[in-house]
This record gives C-alpha cells, structure tokens and sequence, in this order.
C-alpha cells in the first residue's frame, strides 16, 4: 500500500490521526505525516477510512 | 438553450415543491432534533431552496455526500463582507467599515497563513496532553456544583465554566475576567441586533488588545503569550490579527463545547437506556460524542457564498447565490445513517459534518472531543442519580439562529 499526503493540502485538523492512530501522527507544526516504519500503511484496515476523514482530500491511497 | 431548458425545468420542479416555502432557519421543537418544519427539507435531498429571514433565496445543502464535497469546494467563499453573503439573522449582517471575524470569516491564502500560526496548539497529541488538566477543572466545578446542591443549574455550575477554563488556560487569558467575556460572548452570538453584536465585538477586542500589549511586556505561558513573542515579534501579524484570531478563539473555545455538554447531557438524561449502557460501559464515550455531535448538530447552518457557478449531481449553482448547510439535516440522511433519529452508540457516526468539512473543519475539535468526553463521562459516573429537576419540556432552550443549546438546564442527583 503507498499513502501520500499533501502537505500543501492539510491543515491539520487531525482526523487521520484520530482514526489511524497506528499510521498517522501530526508533526510539530500540527500537519499530517506517517509514523517512522509505518509509511505502506503497515496492513492497518483503518488507513482508507482516515483518507476518506480527511476533510480536504489530502491522503491518497493506492 | 437546453441546458438553460433543463435547469429551469429542474428549479420549476423545486419552485412547486413545498420546499420554496420552508424559511430557513427555524427554531427547534425537541432541542435534540431538527425543528419539525424542516421535515420537507429532510425529503429534498441533496439541495433544496429557502427563504431566508430577509426574505432572500438561498440553497440549502441536505445531502450528506453533496455536503461533503461542498463544504470541501473552495468556489465557495466564507467571506461574509462580500457582496450578498447570505445571512440567516439581522445581527450578522456585517457593517461596510468592518473586517471580518479571523478564520472562520476569511478564505485562503489569508485563512491557511492564520490557521498555520495557531495549529500547533490545536493538535491530536496537544489535546491529549491537556486531559489530566480538563480532568482537574471538571472535578473542581463537579465538587463546588454537589457541594452546594442539589439542585444546580447544569449550565451555569459546570457546562459553561469548564470549557471557558480550559480555553483561558489555553489562551492565557486570565479566567478571574470571564463574567465579562462570556456575558459579550452571549451578545457576539445572540445579538439581537448587529448594533449589539459589534458593540459586544468592540468590548472584547479592547479587552484582548490590552490584554495582548500587558503581554508584549510580560510574557506568561499561553499561546496568546507564545503568538506575541514569536509571529508579531517577527512582523509575521499585526496587533488587530492577534486581536481578531484571539476573540475567535475564546469565543468559539467555550460557547460551543459548553451548548455541546448541557445539550448532551439533556439528550443523555431523555435517553435513560443510552445512559445506562454508557455509564455501564465507559469505553463506549468516544463514540457517544461522536454520535451526540451528529445527532445534536448544534452550529445548524453553516453559511456561503458561490463566487463561481458550480455544477452539482445535475444542479447548477449560480455565481452569487447563497449556500447553507443544514448540519442537522445532512447529519440525518438515511442513505449514510440508517434510523437516523436514532440514537445509537454502535453506528459508525465518523464522517458528520457537525464540525463543519473543508478548510473550514473546526480547529479546536480534538480539544472538543477531549473535554465532552471527560465532562459527560465525569458527570454520568459521579452522579449515578443524575435527573432533571424540572418537566423535560419547560426547560427552555436557544432559538434556531444561533448556536444550539440549553439556556438553562435544572438537574437534582
């Protein structure tokens, strides 16, 4: 699985990582990113839903 | 020719529907359902057409799925001094020498550069790390409320202190000062007229501005301290941004949590079989907010203005029409969420727009999660007697142009 963020799209409301917490966190100015060793989304089922949170389209998933 | 043909065959349909005679927006019947007078907006699904109070057409937005890329649709402008913005009260009509409000009244790039300066504070991680001070500030106001009950005004001894106590932490705006700033709060939101709305607005950005010069000389701990040393220092804002980001945040910071815990709780207190199963299962609280926030809907019209014509599933948006989402009704449409005036703790309720969708999507919702699961989570468990202390229907709540909520809400335990 490859996740891509668009960090010029985020603003950082944090859904992803409030529904993906094993694959999503938020960096130190509030936007989102992929945990370290968790980048192909490590077999997390939850990782299409916390595309479909983000309220800007900013997580592709393919 | 045909297109126009279609378009106006498509409206005619609309025009001799009941829907152009539904006036938008309503006061509710039951506080925790959609006024019954939108039943036909319900059957309108994704777009339906109301009469405003000023006698203006606008749409309205009923469709979960149309919501979602609408709210997400940047032809959309939130920019309420723009040239007929569509206005649901007299009091937001916004006055031709005024700006207006930070965030919520700009669109990008100016939005993104404010929101970018205060996201940190506003983050999953940060809002974690401010439970065990929610937690503090919940049970001190539990403790003062059952040492002097019962009964209590439930919004007065808890669901509006707490969520301003946690926003003036946050902020570092001294708490000692909230009979002030929640009474010009209740003014900003309620009017009536916009005369009180700006001269409420002109109060309390007198306050902040003082407030923001106070800490230019003496820095404290807040993110209004860290913007002052940091992002006005650098000449990346100015003293009126600050002042302007400030009043939304400590507006916005407590008046919607508070309506969010004394509605809650009211809905909680009606629904005797949730309560039980919530109280018997704690774990259940995330989705019981989430499932609360989609019911309750409480920021019940949302407002825009096209400034391009959109086409959506076959309607057209005209450049310069009005546009408002109905949270109470697009959170109800059956085609997402079946039974939809049920409450139900097990639904997955995730993807409502109640904190609004797009680049608009409420900034403080992680911090609003954490406190409403804390306070309704802290409540229910201490007070297993927990009832109204007045008939369920003389208890009043606000009118259906504002923000919605408990104006008061008497409980005994």
């Amino acid at each position: 699985m490859r996740i891509d963020i668009d960090k010029d799209a985020c603003i950082g409301a944090g859904q992803c990582a409030l529904t993906a917490p094993d694959v999503f966190t938020q960096d130190d100015d509030g936007y989102s990113t992929l945990l370290p060793g968790r980048e192909d989304g490590a077999g997390s089922p939850l990782v299409r839903e916390a595309a479909r949170a983000c309220p800007v389209s900013a997580i592709t998933v393919s | 020719m045909k297109i126009g043909t279609t378009h106006f065959f498509v409206c005619e349909v609309f025009m001799t529907d009941t829907t152009t005679t539904v006036a938008f927006p309503q006061d509710r019947t039951c506080p925790y359902h959609p006024p019954t007078g939108y039943d036909p907006l319900r059957a309108a699904r994704p777009l339906a057409r109301v009469t405003l109070y000023d006698g203006r057409r606008a749409w309205l937005v009923t469709g979960h799925s149309a919501a979602r890329r609408l709210l997400a649709d940047q032809r959309l402008s939130t920019d309420r001094t723009r040239d007929g913005f569509p206005v649901t009260a007299p009091r937001l009509v916004v006055p031709p020498d005024r700006r207006g409000a930070a965030l919520l009244g700009v669109d990008d790039p100016e939005h993104r550069t404010q929101r970018r300066m205060v996201l940190p504070e506003f983050t999953l991680k940060r809002a974690v790390a401010l439970r065990p001070e929610i937690q503090r500030i919940v049970d001190e106001h539990l403790d003062a409320m059952i040492a002097q009950g019962p009964p209590a005004d439930l919004v007065s001894a808890f669901a509006l202190p707490v969520p301003s106590m946690v926003i003036c932490a946050l902020l570092g705006v001294p708490y000692a000062d909230h009979e002030f700033f929640q009474e010009q709060s209740r003014t900003l939101l309620r009017g009536p007229a916009a005369a009180d709305v700006y001269r409420a607005r002109d109060r309390l950005e007198e306050y902040l501005g003082g407030l923001i010069d106070r800490k230019v000389d003496e820095p404290g701990t807040g993110l209004l301290d860290e913007l002052v040393r940091g992002p006005l220092a650098e000449g990346a804002t100015d003293r009126a941004e600050l002042v302007s980001l400030a009043l939304i945040l400590l507006v916005a910071g407590h008046e919607t949590t508070a309506n969010m815990i004394s509605l809650g709780t009211y809905t909680l207190l009606r629904h005797p079989d949730r309560l039980a199963e919530l109280r018997a299962d704690p774990g259940l609280l995330p989705e019981a907010v989430e499932e609360l926030m989609r019911t309750l809907s409480i920021a019940d019209g949302l407002l825009r203005l096209a400034t391009e014509d959109i086409e959506i599933d076959g309607q057209t948006i005209r450049a310069g029409e009005g546009v408002v989402f109905a949270t109470s009704v697009i959170n109800r449409d059956a085609a997402v969420y079946p039974e939809p005036d049920t409450l139900d703790f097990h639904r997955p309720a995730r993807h409502h727009v109640a904190f609004g969708f797009g680049i608009h999507q409420c900034l403080g919702q992680n911090l609003a999660r954490a406190e409403m699961e804390i306070a309704l989570g802290t409540l229910i468990a201490r007070l297993p007697g927990l009832r109204l202390a007045a008939p369920a229907e003389e208890i009043p709540f606000k009118p259906g142009d504002t923000i919605q909520g408990m104006l008061e809400l008497p409980v005994a335990w």
